[in-house]
């Protein structure tokens, strides 16, 4: 079996540009957790369903396990760890996640992340069916829902109060 | 007895968690150590660890589900560029490896060697540069079978044409893997012989399966210069593995060093020694390089521990006025290819004996046989473990079967048959001793959260309109905490758990933990309990846990274990150096010990509370240069191994309000009340999260989970797709009280909770929707009550699911 041909190609991730050599058939999850080192980004199924691997392509949310790398050049890929501000500030979906005890094993919990950070810029001050909607393709098998449910109302209400921003 | 009232929309939004300014220093609600790390993506899972060199393995796996093997060529696959070993059952022959004992004094194939007997069972495991292309070797390596009948239905296993399956079994001619009995069957007899009224019903309680979010995985590093195994591990039990692994595979103990990363989930899947992981240390040492193994969602499915899978017969005898006299069940226990249930030794049914429940019974008697199927082996925990969740929920289904007998309301009959307060410590029938409980009391609580006569009046006036209202309680005592050495262990070894306190000069801390978190916040609870009894606070506390070199031996956590063992040891190594502390502060002030006095935080002359020390100067008083007393140490430090006297008793009510739309079968849950009580509570805010999430693993297994098979054996759960488990729009708000009866042996008084509401929960459910479907005239509807089965149920079909 001949070597797979590679890719050369730039992937922006939280801003900051890395070149990558890949096959074209590289997952962008693995790209990101393997190649760039952000393993943030977790893989649960690898088939769509559980919402880990989610990450934002130009802000919106995107399942890094069913696409693959070579697709994402030219794209603006944010990952949670470019949640945080420069300085290491939370954004207001992490503050709230952590103050409403959104997470218990953590496995989840990145996809959540960027799940809400994108609902919450796309629908400032959702409902609780929007809420309980916009997070239903993301599973979680610790927290039973509810505490993440209270963790986006808290991140809505801490936007809206100015606390936090709604990044990116 | 303390309560707090359930949260509304708006409160739940505001920070249930104290912060920083105004934390306990000791139990209360606190936000979690381990918090920052996870909202910035900077756990550390077992997947993302990397070593230098590092190599990755994939699993060949059976297509059937019984299969005579006949050749396995590996050719093609080891000329693939990318690949460095191909390992299959006969190498590991040669390093007496190709089978390893299970946790129930079975064996276990690693790699098959002459049949396969599940679909998904390991064949061959390949090493190479990646994963893609370990992957793409798979599709190289060319297997022949030769396919046999297989078992698939247990209750055709003992029959005398059926194929045998464990032929590698020496002397084995039948499928049968035990028979166990529990209580006094000529007593339970001779009360149900003279009850006034008898029910009986067949219940299932599928398989179902643990499904972390994170999947099982292995790093092994073999170091061939020292001989030393670095093995990374999807593991809930390190040092229980460490030990395993010295037995099994001959390499010194003193040179394994097992690490358990953060553990995205557990919930009993990652018990066990699975066949990924020795393939992993294979595959370093014959390699020289690390090789890291991550199973895929299908994988972990299809072959990893399942739980449950008990075809129950369950009896009740009563009185004519609702006096519940005896309990009587027959079980037929699916144990899959290889008997590798974790269970403690005496209990090859594990727990299942508390099927007694929360009521004062005459007699009571089990039996449970085992057999083989051709089906993934495991039957571990999945909240709970050692088999409390099946009893729990005939006892409870059973209750509600004698209610409709009686036509008595399902709360009154559970009142009127409760172990009132003043029998406790309780003997059951059984052979348990129930610590401590306030049954009515936690009863009553949820009734009033739920409005329960309103409900029923409610429910009245919906049944008249034609709606399918349903309204269910489940009241459930579970036996937690294994447990007292005396009688139990872990294929041989004691169920104790030891732990390590360290006061640093500046009375900073380290205590070291032999229990694994997979997420129920140990960095925190542990380092409460610290807290609590020494007033050093909770982030002065480092706790260290997951890795065998930097811990003490203990059996790890499974079977809400953790805080009635190890909570009990870190409580109690607290008190031991605060004794210590108590003999440097009578020093430091020139008094006697006994005449010292204990604040949190310090000690102080009695009398005279201005003349203290606190834990910090008595700290850097022990490490500088005060004299000491006669016979202490320089230092301010204890250990303690800690083999609890008993088991622990949490217990909870619960109410369930379902909604089941007519025309379509599909089950609402609308309302689920439950009222917890796990004795002393450290943290409630990690309680409760707990509570939470095991509710919604019982609306799953309720309404959704089940691993099925088809005729062939194949799998039909082997993805997300095909194994539904609940999103958020499956659960209600839930409604979370508590009662607090501590247990009386516990030091704390704590009983553990991980997985009470994976117990209480789905007997809650399934009552709720039986009592919705009360106008079809249905006494028993099984799991999972899926929209085509509660159809079909309503058509007069409640057929069983396997």
């Amino acid at each position: 079996m001949s070597a797979e041909h590679l890719h050369d190609l730039t992937l922006t991730v939280n801003g900051v540009p890395h070149p990558v050599s890949v096959p074209a058939r590289r997952l962008l999850s693995d790209a990101l957790r393997h190649d760039i080192g952000l393993t943030g980004t977790h893989v649960g199924c690898e088939h769509g369903v559980c919402g880990c691997c989610t990450v934002l392509l130009d802000g919106q949310p995107v399942r890094s396990c069913l696409m693959f790398a070579v697709s994402a050049r030219g794209h603006e890929i944010t990952t949670v760890e470019g949640l945080a501000g420069p300085g290491g500030e939370l954004n207001a979906v992490q503050r709230a996640f952590q103050e409403c005890h959104g997470l218990q094993c953590g496995f989840c919990t990145p996809g959540f992340l960027m799940t809400v950070t994108a609902l919450l810029a796309e629908n400032p001050s959702p409902t609780e069916d929007e809420v309980v909607e916009g997070i239903s393709g993301n599973l979680c098998r610790c927290t039973g829902y509810q505490n993440i449910v209270a963790s986006v109302h808290r991140a809505a209400a801490l936007m809206t109060d100015g606390a936090g921003e709604p990044r990116p | 007895m303390t309560a707090v009232t359930p949260l509304t929309m708006t409160e739940r939004a505001a920070n249930p968690a104290a912060a920083a300014e105004d934390r306990p220093i000791g139990f209360g609600r606190l936000q979690r150590k381990e918090d920052p790390r996870f909202i910035r993506g900077k756990g550390h899972y077992l997947d993302d660890v990397t070593l230098p060199g590092m190599l990755h393995g994939a699993m060949l796996r059976s297509p059937y589900a019984h299969a005579r093997l006949i050749s396995v060529d590996t050719s093609a696959a080891l000329a693939h560029p990318g690949v460095h070993a191909v390992i299959t059952g006969k190498d590991l022959e040669g390093l007496n490896l190709a089978w390893a004992p299970t946790l129930s004094a079975d064996v276990m194939a690693i790699l098959a060697t002459d049949k396969v007997r599940f679909q998904g069972q390991e064949v061959a495991f390949v090493v190479a540069d990646d994963r893609y292309a370990a992957r793409d070797a798979l599709e190289l390596i060319d297997v022949e079978y030769d396919v046999l009948p297989p078992v698939v239905d247990a209750r055709r296993a003992l029959e005398p044409d059926a194929p045998v399956i464990r032929d590698d079994l020496e002397g084995r001619t039948d499928n049968h893997i035990f028979d166990w009995e529990a209580g006094d069957r000529a007593a339970t007899d001779e009360v149900f012989a003279r009850a006034d009224v008898v029910v009986s019903q067949d219940m299932v309680y599928p398989r179902v399966h643990p499904a972390p979010m994170e999947t099982c995985g292995a790093v092994a590093d073999y170091d061939a210069v020292d001989g030393k195994l670095t093995l990374y591990e999807t593991t809930q039990a390190p040092h229980a593995h460490r030990t395993l692994y010295a037995l099994v595979a001959g390499i010194p103990e003193h040179k394994i060093r097992v690490v358990a990363p953060d553990i995205g989930g557990g919930f009993g899947n990652k018990v066990g020694i699975y066949p990924g992981y020795v393939c992993a240390v294979v595959g370093s040492i014959v390699t020289g390089r690390p090789v890291k193994w991550v199973e895929d969602r299908s994988e972990n499915l299809m072959s990893t521990s399942f739980a449950r899978d008990y075809l129950m017969h369950g009896e009740i005898a009563a009185t004519r006025d609702g006096r519940i006299l005896a309990v009587r069940t027959n079980v037929l226990a699916d144990h899959g290819a290889f008997n590798a249930t974790a269970q403690p030794t005496k209990y090859p049914a594990g727990f299942f004996h508390i099927f007694t429940g929360s009521y004062d019974l005459e007699a009571a008697h089990c039996t449970v046989t085992g057999v083989y199927t051709n089906k993934a082996p495991g039957g571990v925990a999945y909240a709970c473990s050692f088999r409390v969740t099946e009893a729990v929920y005939l006892v409870e289904r059973m209750v509600d079967v004698l209610a409709a007998e009686l036509e008595m309301d399902p709360a009154e009959l559970r009142l009127r048959n409760f172990i009132r307060p003043e029998q406790f410590p309780y003997a059951n029938a059984t052979g348990w001793e129930y610590d401590s409980g306030e049954y009515e009391t936690a009863m009553r609580k949820a009734l009033d959260m739920a409005g329960y006569d309103e409900l029923r009046h409610e429910q009245a006036q919906a049944r008249e309109r034609g709606e399918l209202m349903g309204i269910g309680i489940a009241f459930f005592t579970e036996t937690v905490g294994a447990g007292p050495r005396k009688h139990m262990d872990i294929v041989g070894l004691g169920m104790g758990d030891g732990a390590e306190l360290r006061v640093h000069p500046t009375g900073k801390a380290v205590v070291r933990l032999s229990v694994q978190t997979q997420g129920q916040g140990h960095e925190t609870t542990f380092a409460q309990i610290v807290a609590e009894e020494l007033g050093i606070p909770p982030e002065d506390i480092e706790v260290v846990h997951g890795d065998t070199d930097q811990t003490p031996f203990g059996l790890g956590t499974y079977g809400s274990r953790s805080t009635p063992v190890s909570g009990a040891a870190v409580s109690l190594v607290s008190r031991k150096v605060r004794e210590k502390a108590k003999l440097i502060a009578g020093a430091m002030l020139e008094a006697r010990p006994e005449d010292l006095e204990w604040e949190k935080g310090r000690w102080f002359v009695k009398g005279d509370p201005e003349q203290s020390k606190t834990v910090a100067e008595i700290a850097m008083a022990a490490h500088g240069t005060v004299a000491l007393p006669e016979g202490v140490e320089g230092s301010l430090e204890a250990q303690i191994t800690y083999d609890p006297p008993n088991l622990t008793f949490p217990f909870g009510a619960y109410i369930c309000v379902v909604d089941i739309d007519p025309g379509t079968g599909v089950v609402k849950v609308r309302r689920f009340i439950a009222v917890d009580d796990c004795g002393t509570r450290i943290n409630p805010m990690i309680i409760e999260g707990q509570i939470h999430g095991g509710l919604a693993d019982g609306v799953g297994m309720a309404l959704m989970e089940m691993i099925a098979f088809d005729e062939e054996g194949n799998c039909l759960g082997g993805s997300f797709m095909d194994y539904l488990i609940p999103t958020a729009m499956e659960v209600p708000d839930w409604e979370t009280g508590h009662t607090v009866t501590p247990s009386p042996h516990h030091p704390i008084g704590a009983k553990g909770v991980g997985e009470s509401a994976t117990v209480g929960s789905p007997p809650a459910i399934v009552n709720a929707v039986v009592d919705a479907l009360q106008p079809f005239g249905l006494r028993h509807v099984d799991m999972p009550c899926t929209p085509a089965r509660v159809w079909a149920a309503m058509q007069g079909r409640p057929e069983p699911p396997v």
